[in-house]
């Protein structure tokens, strides 16, 4: 079987414009089934953005996106397919606040999938079980702490069962106490062979999961490594200044 | 130096305050041209004293009457807050209630009148008004969503319907439909003609409402639904509006009340709801205050129910932010 046919996500020569900015040059990157990619790189370097595009909450302008076998394009269907089997969790946690935490990780099952609502609430007590946080099922996510908050998007984006996981900075607007709870049910994700892309700067976290590290600087990929041979001997100019400034 | 001696001596500061506010009201009451007949009424003998002395007896009833509102002030501080917000109603509806006594109202004939009032003209504005708020709610719902669509051809249907219904007066869409679509061929029932101009105009209110609730909620929520695999309509209807029904409330609430009170107008071309009522009842007798003013209390009271009506609603809607 040829490589590509493992591809679960293939982007080739993906570029994206804001206007005048060009926010994503030239991406080309392959993720196999089952492979965990942390992507880096300092603010404005276009890595929320690249894996935005993959569940088209952002629309690229030229190049091509296959997920899942599935070429994003403007073709509703498409992406409805692809929304599907792409599960992300961002960094806000975007948790509807008017909706108990179990009603958060029921809504979608439901209306997407079709699911009755017994069963739905069902996976969604297992899945939060799994982020050991059943016992807060009731409550509202305004109730709960940030790092748990964070647990339950990851719970509800799990309750859709999809076979790939974006990670948008989900540590990023945490307290630091917190980010240990969030990052350990990353991880558990990962050893369960979940296909993962994280937006990080968490480098205990990449150096742990991470198959490949992809800096990315001013909408281009600079340095794809593994976490070894990234974090102790990177390459490029741009990549070793970047690592010295967040390992000071 | 006034800064200095309020903070050294806070509790003399204080007293001065109070007791210049307390001049303050008197010299206002005395200025407005306070009469002191009240007084005269509560001591007769007092009367011929105030004949003689008519400033001085005007100036004493402007004191008196600063006291008494001192007084009941100081007294209202003893209660908690729920007992004071009760006694404050009570106290200026009796204070109302006064007023209108003034008039020399004739009760008979509000008595006689009041079960017609009730029965024709109560129950055709509530009516009226029903039918118009739902479809105007419905009306702002769709021209919120037109209002943010990228679509130009939509956008341009919605800014030109809110731009034309919010710039002409009501009086003037009541009149236009009914007197103009008979123009071009079809002929409407003065009441059709209300609920329809009633509920375009307050629709093009209530879309701007609606619009700036949609609006309030953070892209993040239609992110996080979009990521969840929701269609657009699945996202409004399950995230966005629910959370946007906070801030659509009380707003929408206050052109509720409006249009009960705008339904009025209706009047004009004959519909018996409660002004036209109020207006007519009153002719036979020459009783048109009577009239008036019970129209006036029933559209209150009729509010009130709305208000009522709107803080159980917010309830509702805003029940999860309890902690």
């Amino acid at each position: 079987m040829p490589q590509s046919m493992n591809d679960e996500i293939k982007l080739s020569g993906v570029h994206k414009w804001y206007g005048q900015y060009h926010a994503l040059d030239d991406i080309n990157l392959e993720v196999a089934k089952k492979e965990r990619i942390v992507i880096c790189g300092p603010s404005g370097s276009g890595k929320s953005t690249l894996i935005r595009c993959i569940n088209r909450l952002e629309a690229h302008q030229q190049g091509q996106i296959i997920v899942g076998g599935i070429e994003l394009t403007e073709n509703e269907k498409n992406i409805e397919e692809v929304r599907r089997e792409v599960g992300m969790v961002f960094q806000h946690f975007n948790l509807f606040p008017h909706l108990t935490i179990v009603e958060n990780c029921v809504l979608a099952p439901v209306w997407v999938r079709k699911m009755g609502k017994a069963k739905a609430t069902e996976i969604a007590m297992h899945f939060l079980e799994r982020v050991r946080i059943a016992d807060q099922a009731n409550k509202y996510p305004g109730q709960l702490s940030g790092g748990q908050q964070q647990r339950v998007a990851i719970a509800r984006a799990l309750c859709m069962n999809p076979k790939i996981m974006l990670f948008d900075e989900p540590t990023s607007a945490l307290d630091p106490e917190m980010v240990k709870e969030v990052l350990d049910t990353m991880v558990s994700l990962a050893e369960e062979g979940m296909t993962m892309i994280c937006v990080t700067h968490e480098m205990g976290f990449a150096r742990q999961v991470a198959d490949r590290v992809i800096f990315m600087d001013q909408g281009r990929v600079v340095e794809e490594a593994a976490p070894a041979e990234f974090f102790d001997n990177p390459q490029h100019e741009r990549s070793r200044l970047f690592l010295s400034q967040i390992l000071h | 130096m006034l800064g200095r001696l309020i903070l050294t001596y806070p509790a003399t500061a204080r007293r001065i305050g109070a007791l210049f506010v307390l001049f303050l009201v008197a010299a206002g009451l005395y200025s407005l041209g306070i009469s002191s007949a009240w007084i005269g009424k509560i001591f007769p003998s007092a009367v011929d004293w105030l004949k003689e002395n008519k400033q001085l007896g005007r100036a004493i009833s402007a004191i008196a009457l600063a006291l008494i509102v001192a007084f009941n002030w100081k007294l209202l501080q003893l209660l908690p807050r729920r007992q004071q917000i009760v006694a404050v109603w009570l106290e200026l509806f009796a204070l109302l209630m006064l007023f209108f006594y003034s008039f020399d109202l004739s009760l008979p004939f509000i008595a006689k009148k009041i079960g017609f009032m009730i029965s024709q003209g109560v129950v055709t504005t509530l009516y009226i008004s029903a039918i118009s708020i739902a479809i105007a709610t419905v009306i702002a719902l769709a021209g919120a969503i037109a209002k943010l669509s990228k679509n130009g051809v939509i956008y341009g249907l919605a800014t030109f319907y809110t731009s034309l219904f919010r710039g002409l007066p009501l009086l003037m869409q009541i009149y236009i439909i009914y007197l103009g679509l008979p123009q071009v061929g079809y002929v409407i029932g003065a009441v059709p003609a209300g609920i329809l101009a009633l509920s375009l105009c307050y629709g093009a209110y209530m879309t701007e409402i609606f619009r700036a609730g949609i609006e309030s909620i953070h892209r993040g929520q239609t992110e996080g639904a979009t990521a969840l695999g929701l269609s657009p309509n699945q996202t409004m209807f399950l995230v966005i509006l629910p959370q946007a029904m906070r801030v659509i409330v009380p707003p929408t609430g206050n052109q509720f009340i409006a249009m009960l009170k705008d339904s009025s107008l209706v009047s004009v071309v004959g519909v018996w709801e409660i002004m036209y009522l109020a207006r007519t009842q009153g002719q036979t007798e020459f009783r048109h205050i009577e009239m008036l003013i019970t129209a006036s209390m029933i559209y209150w009271v009729l509010s009130i129910g709305l208000e009522f009506l709107q803080s159980r609603i917010e309830a509702h809607f805003g029940r999860f932010n309890a902690r």
